[in-house]
């Protein structure tokens, strides 16, 4: 299933894939993020982590170039060679390689899932507006192979039952699928997932963990995600960046980070904490 | 119960999905085609202008219904069309190129309004196309040396490189055709990445542009594409009235052609005709009727407005998807008899500001 | 002094766009619709007025009181009858229902026997009456209209601004949940924003008509509105009266000094070169969905 979706598998290579510097991006009177500095890596699974208002959303939005920095740049290795990605507008993102799915799920809602996954084909479209028009071998055969790569996508993703539903009418956990679905319709190198497990039930959530293994393993797609599973995280994470209020707080392996004080008291917890609120109580 | 066996993606593909399909739309293509010898020709006459306003029809749900953008001034292209046809007419030029150039024109006036579309949304779109919309009626108007200002013009027949369409009959045949060719070429678009690249933009930007959809150039490319369609239109309304002037393509056209969308069914092609088909036979209708209401209802001037107001408030209120919406109920009712359900067409609602609830 | 005269004579023209325009906002802020109906409500407030004074025979004060508080009342039925169903559909058709409501008002007016087609003048005590102040000749039906706007909008700033209504009227538009949660009776509230706009669109009915005198297609000057709105920002309350003065003076200045014509699209004009260069208006806020 997965040799044919991707059948130039990518060469790892020892830069990085997409490198972010001292980015920051200020609101108003808001620092929503400030000089956060990271690698992504070739193939790897990087996971950020940290509390609600961290900056993380924020950070995925300056990649997918609907934000533009206050300050700093984040260079991408695209098909063309190294690049500045800062400088691109946002509709070539998806022509670099470049997909995401949303925190709040932004689906197009009055079209069954199989448009969806289509509309993600865009980029690979081979036919301009006359060839459409008059719908031509062309754009016959184009969408025919379309079709092919669409359902490639649902095989790997188990939509088959939900091909020809109306997205308004699915159930949220569907929804998710069917974000992550269209995205990888794009063929990327570089995938964003936001909050992947998000709205998941534990089974939803083991069916994700294993998605997200194949994506890296089986089609070699480099992955960014936000996510506060942590058992999601340290089951399929390379590396993890923990952020808070903007900044980075600690950046290593799950386990590194997760054993980080600075973490442990910013986001995570520890059992101390608990303790000393039950005294409290008592 | 009608199930369809799918053996091949091209299945999905194609136009008409069925047997069922195939045979009731040659049906309508055989009538049309010998409607000239079935009607009288005052019926012929009213279904060629059933024509001219569904292939401008065709345009604005292209651009409203299935891109999203508004546009509350799309008498302006018509007008547009319908002058550069009469000018070019009268000073010669053959039907085909003076019709090419008319829809020529109104595509660049098209790109022209859908500039705006570019940097504002929703109701201040529809403002910018509504002021466009009266600005073009204004310089109708005005510019006396092309257009001959508010006393109108007349336009010549249609001339084919020598072959002048005379009669009603030939006329009705030239505006078949083009309709023929603009529904497939909508159709067409829909089914292939152009198409859904403008339902996309219709259903969420932000993603579509994740997508890699060029926002600017297929909002301004959905413009002229609506835009030069409406041209057409306004040509062969040109040559069938053979007299325009400048009130003809006011704000009540373009009300009118929102109409049309709006009961035909937003978001449809067979929505488009069944809309054009409302708009030339309501006045019709009333026509018919008055002489059974008493006088003081009957006669009075107001009556066609009111009708109209009524009937876009009913059906915004009790049928949002319009007349194809409601046809689409009673066939699926009659198909799953007894099994229809209420609530299967129901749609979501959707609001523009989040946390709003009922 | 021409140039002062043409001036005082846009700004009673814009206090009209201005005060129908705020109609519009008071609608848009509440329930998210816009409506298109707001001038044919002036229409209905014009005619309201002129039953009231030669119909009913009522004196000045009371046919202006009544016509006011009937319009008010029919605005709420409005809102009740038609508007709440709907919510919920795309703007776009209902902005269509509200273009038909204002086609059913237009056509019932006009089917009335004998008063529908014709033009009347409405006996208001100050007709044809002029000042004469430091050489200016002043209109006096255009000094009222500017005299009620500015009373009218130190009373809805009062409103707004003090009462508990008001208030409650700015939390639901700006969070209905949250207005919700706080007990605010919001579907109430639409109603009565619904009513207020009908009022002062019959406010702006009884001021116009003086001028432009009482008859079925009076609705069509809402139409210029529009522009005055998007001009102070959609969303914008004093942005509506403003923009309503910017629209009156442009178009008194240009029918004066540019040629022919120029006058009738000038608002329009107008309206083109705020989108291009300010979209969101001077006092429209800046909606970004946040993904």
């Amino acid at each position: 299933m997965s040799a044919a979706m991707n059948p130039t598998p990518i060469q790892p290579t020892p830069e990085p894939l997409l490198s972010a510097r001292q980015l920051s991006v200020r609101f108003g009177g808001v620092l929503a993020v400030n000089n956060v500095s990271f690698d992504v890596n070739q193939g790897e699974v990087f996971t950020l982590i940290g509390p609600n208002g961290a900056g993380k959303t924020t950070v995925f939005n300056l990649i997918s170039r609907i934000y533009t920095p206050t300050t700093g740049e984040i260079d991408y290795l695209g098909p063309q060679g190294l690049i500045r990605l800062t400088d691109q507008p946002p509709q070539n993102v998806a022509d670099l390689g470049i997909a995401r799915t949303f925190q709040n799920i932004e689906l197009f809602e009055h079209a069954t899932v199989l448009h969806n996954l289509l509309i993600g084909r865009h980029t690979h479209r081979k036919t301009g507006l006359w060839q459409d028009l008059f719908f031509t071998k062309t754009a016959r055969e184009a969408e025919l192979k379309a079709r092919e790569k669409a359902e490639e996508v649902i095989e790997f993703l188990d939509l088959q039952h939900h091909r020809d539903s109306m997205v308004a009418g699915l159930p949220y956990g569907v929804r998710k699928v069917v974000e992550m679905a269209r995205a990888l319709c794009t063929e990327p190198k570089l995938l964003l997932l936001d909050e992947p497990s998000s709205g998941l039930n534990v089974e939803e959530t083991d069916d994700m963990a294993f998605w997200i293994q194949d994506i890296k393993n089986e089609l070699g797609i480099t992955v960014l995600m936000v996510e506060h599973d942590m058992t999601l995280v340290s089951k399929v994470s390379d590396r993890v960046l923990a952020m808070n209020q903007g900044e980075v707080l600690a950046m290593g392996t799950p386990r590194e980070v997760q054993t980080d004080p600075g973490v442990i008291e910013a986001y995570l917890g520890s059992v101390d904490d608990v303790s000393s609120l039950r005294r409290q109580a008592a | 119960m009608r199930f369809i066996f799918k053996t091949d993606y091209g299945q999905d593909i194609k136009l008409a999905k069925h047997g069922g399909h195939v045979f009731w739309y040659s049906a309508l293509m055989l009538l049309l085609m010998v409607a000239p010898w079935l009607v009288a020709e005052y019926w012929l006459a009213q279904l060629t202008f059933v024509l001219i306003y569904a292939i401008a029809g065709l345009g604005l749900m292209l651009l409203a219904g299935f891109t999203g953008l508004f546009s509350l001034g799309h008498a302006a292209f018509l007008g547009v069309g319908a002058y550069t046809q009469a000018v070019l007419t009268n000073a010669g030029m053959p039907f085909p190129i003076a019709l090419a150039c008319a829809a020529g024109l109104s595509a660049a006036v098209g790109l022209i309004v859908g500039l705006p579309a570019l940097r504002v949304k929703g109701i201040y779109l529809g403002m910018a196309t509504l002021s466009f919309g009266f600005i073009v009626e204004e310089v109708l108007a005005r510019w006396e040396s092309v257009t001959g200002g508010n006393a109108g013009i007349h336009i010549k027949k249609p001339d084919i490189f020598g072959w002048t369409l005379n009669s009603g009959e030939e006329f009705y045949f030239l505006c078949l055709v083009i309709t023929v060719l603009a529904t497939l070429g909508i159709l067409n678009l829909l089914r292939a990445p152009t198409g859904r690249a403008f339902v996309a933009i219709r259903d969420s930007e932000i993603s579509a542009q994740s997508m890699g959809i060029h926002l600017a150039r297929y909002k301004t490319l959905s413009f002229a594409l609506s835009a030069a369609l409406a041209g057409i239109a306004g040509a062969l309304y040109a040559h069938k009235l053979q007299f325009i002037s400048p009130d003809q393509f006011n704000i009540l056209q373009s009300i009118d052609l929102l109409l049309m969308i709006v009961i035909g069914g937003v978001g449809s092609v067979h929505g488009v005709f069944l809309g054009a088909i409302f708009l030339i036979t309501m006045p019709q209708a009333i026509a018919i009727v008055k002489d059974y209401l008493p006088a003081v209802i009957g006669q009075a001037p107001g009556l066609q407005g009111l009708v109209y107001g009524v009937v876009l408030v009913s059906f915004v209120l009790f049928e949002p998807q319009g007349l194809y919406g409601r046809w689409l109920k009673i066939r699926t009712y009659l198909q799953m008899f007894p099994f229809y359900r209420k609530g299967m067409f129901k749609r979501q609602k959707t609001f523009q500001k989040s946390d709003r609830l009922k | 002094m021409q140039l002062l005269q043409l001036i005082i004579s846009g700004i009673a023209q814009g206090c009209i766009y201005g005060l129908i325009a705020l109609g519009f906002v008071l609608i848009y802020k509440a329930t998210e619709t816009v409506s298109f109906a707001q001038g044919e409500l002036m229409m209905l407030g014009a005619f309201g007025g002129l039953a009231g004074m030669t119909l009913l025979g009522f004196p000045y004060w009371l046919s202006v009181l009544s016509a006011i508080a009937a319009m008010a009342l029919f605005g709420v039925l409005l809102e009740r009858v038609v508007i709440r169903p709907i919510l919920g559909q795309p703007a776009f058709s209902i902005i269509m229902l509200t273009i038909g409501i204002g086609y059913v008002a237009r056509g019932l007016i006009t089917m009335i026997p004998n008063i529908g087609t014709e033009t009347h003048a409405l006996p208001v005590p100050y007709k044809d009456q002029v000042w004469h102040l430091a050489g200016l000749v002043l209109n006096v039906e255009q000094m009222v209209v500017i005299g009620a706007t500015a009373v009218l909008c130190v009373l809805l700033y009062l409103l707004f601004r003090y009462s508990k209504l008001g208030i409650a009227m700015q939390a639901a538009s700006q969070n209905q949940l949250a207005a919700y949660y706080m007990g605010i009776p919001v579907k109430r509230l639409n109603g009565i924003a619904w009513g207020l706009a009908a009022a002062v669109a019959a406010i702006a009915g009884l001021l116009l008509a003086p001028i432009t005198f009482v008859h079925a297609n009076m609705g069509f000057i809402g139409l210029k509105a529009f522009p005055a709105a998007v001009v102070g920002g959609f969303g914008s309350l004093p942005g509506a009266i403003v923009g309503g003065l910017i629209i009156g003076i442009v178009e008194s200045l240009s029918g004066f000094y540019l040629p022919d014509g120029f006058k009738d699209v000038a608002a329009y004009v107008v309206v083109l070169i705020m989108l291009v260069v300010k979209p969101n208006g001077l006092f429209g806020e800046k909606l970004r969905k946040k993904v």
